[in-house]
């Protein structure tokens, strides 16, 4: 088997094979590895395990060195605890977890890059409450982090998952599409449906622009996690249904590659543009030093 | 690329290039001078300058050169550490002009021996040395690579890589570098193969090698 550069050819194989769409991915990187599919299983195991551990260890209490970040996934659960969230507890649970995994980043806690640091919380933040709605084992999941890995190694290979690259939509619409992904097949999708409904994620984020305030990864970012997991589960929710996107998964991507492209550099990750060079954002900037030498700090 | 290079790795955030890179940048210091550091001066440039304070990168640089890996939950509490530690440490800001905006220039004392690397972190926590002791260079350490300080006179390449290939070990690139003639020269061979201790034995053997550093992808040196 060879390296997977394009959905069709993970779908393809996965048909010629007979093989769920995760275990093609499995395959096809212990082979490119020279690694035994024990080991790899093993591998995964461990970020579901790490990606459990920072959630669990999450403390709304934390702020990060430069104050910008911390308590927002604390304020999350206690709305969705009082039972006024519209959207009732799981989608609630899903918004409180993708915080609480944004701010464990910002605030120096251990995360899996999934597939940055700055978009860690949108994958575990549909794994986790999902499969616990869902009661599935962890087993479920573990294959469904494939599946989501799958297609974020063939964004990455046609075309990028990196800010400074190809924006917020390299980063937030990769991990929202590797969320998609993960869910649908969590859901008993067909490997038809989770390649679908990554191409629906991913359209829905096209065109977003990497502009943190003053440079850091806090502001959009922490938030625009809870954003990526929502729409990954609306992606997955309309795929599902049987809806199609009518642009398929590779040349949605390649489109993704070619918005990058065109995007300025002022914002990719530069903070020249955007939401960096609001007015609000400049003058943090200016306090930005003296903020983080005499600050809150680590606690 | 592995699909964990897409889910992963694990480590302490907020940033693969401002915070696992810069870990990874105290650690190739440390693996260069041959274990800790008993003072360092730290100096960020371009983007590390700007906004590494609130990444955590002096915190990372520190920790790396400490010893710790990205994934370290102690990375936060290294300037406290390495206080315990008694290692004296100081930072500031240094404009390296043509340098990759994510650079630091790190100088480290142990035993009366110093050493100072230029740094640069593209991207995904992976790193670049761009210069060594003031003489330019470029590898990473994600292939087996052998680095040699030695005296800058003749034969001496051809006795350093004689020593390697005696180890059937296939070399994939060399660069050598020198300040003045006559002067100190760097030899920097990346291989295909791992390089075994013999061949650090061997060639620190050579008259007028001043250090041998080896290193292997995922082996940490003592």
């Amino acid at each position: 088997m060879s390296a997977v550069t394009s959905i069709a050819g993970l779908l393809k194989v996965s048909a010629e094979k007979k093989l769920p769409l995760w275990k093609t991915v499995q395959l096809t990187d212990c082979a490119e590895q020279d690694m035994s599919e024990a080991d790899s299983w093993e591998k995964m195991k461990n970020m579901l395990s790490v990606m459990r551990e920072a959630d669990q260890s999450y403390d709304s209490r934390r702020r990060s060195l430069s104050g910008l970040s911390g308590g927002d996934g604390g304020k999350m659960e206690d709305y969705v605890r009082s039972g006024r969230s519209i959207s009732g507890p799981l989608v609630g649970e899903i918004i409180a977890a993708a915080l609480r995994m944004g701010e464990c980043n910002a605030c120096m806690k251990r995360i899996v890059a999934a597939p940055t640091a700055g978009a860690c919380g949108v994958l575990p933040a549909v794994i986790i409450p999902c499969g616990k709605a869902m009661g599935l084992p962890d087993e479920r999941l573990i294959e469904a982090l494939y599946a989501a890995a799958g297609v974020g190694q063939v964004i990455a290979l046609r075309a990028s998952i990196s800010g400074a690259q190809s924006g917020c939509q390299a980063e937030i619409g990769a991990a929202s599409a590797m969320a998609a992904a993960a869910l649908t097949h969590m859901a008993g999708g067909t490997s038809q449906q989770i390649a679908n409904a990554s191409a629906l994620a991913l359209k829905s984020l096209l065109g977003l622009v990497c502009d943190p305030v003053g440079g850091l990864v806090e502001v959009p970012c922490v938030k625009r996690n809870a954003a990526g997991a929502v729409i990954a589960l609306t992606a997955a929710e309309m795929s599902l249904a049987g809806i199609e996107s009518r642009v398929p998964p590779d040349e949605v991507i390649d489109a993704m590659r070619e918005v990058g492209e065109k995007m300025s550099p002022t914002l990719r990750e530069t903070a020249e543009g955007g939401l960096a060079d609001t007015e609000t954002a400049r003058k943090f900037r200016e306090r930005d030093e003296a903020a983080i030498r005499h600050g809150p700090g680590l606690t | 690329m592995s699909i964990f290079d897409i889910l992963g790795p694990v480590m302490v955030g907020p940033s693969s290039s401002h915070t696992a890179g810069a870990v990874r940048m105290g650690q190739m210091t440390r693996r260069l001078l041959g274990g800790e550091p008993e003072s360092a001066e730290i100096l960020l440039s371009g983007s590390f300058a700007l906004t590494g304070e609130g990444h955590g990168t002096p915190r990372a640089i520190l920790a790396g050169l400490m010893g710790m890996d990205p994934d370290d939950e102690r990375i936060p509490q290294s300037f406290e550490l390495a206080g315990e530690h008694g290692i004296k440490f100081s930072f500031g800001t240094v404009n390296l002009r043509n340098a990759h905006p994510n650079s630091a220039l790190i100088r480290a004392k142990r035993d009366g021996r110093g050493v100072e690397v230029g740094a640069s972190s593209p991207g995904g926590g992976r790193i670049r040395v761009f210069s060594l002791d003031g003489l330019p260079t470029s590898f990473s350490g994600e292939v087996p690579t052998l680095i040699v300080r030695c005296e800058d006179r003749p034969g001496h390449v051809s006795r350093v890589t004689g020593a390697v290939a005696a180890q059937g070990i296939n070399m994939s690139k060399l660069q050598v570098e020198r300040d003045t003639r006559g002067g100190t020269a760097l030899m920097v061979i990346e291989c295909d193969q791992r390089i075994p201790y013999k061949v650090k034995v061997a060639i620190s053997a050579i008259e007028g090698i001043y250090n041998v550093t080896r290193l292997n992808p995922g082996e940490e040196s003592k």
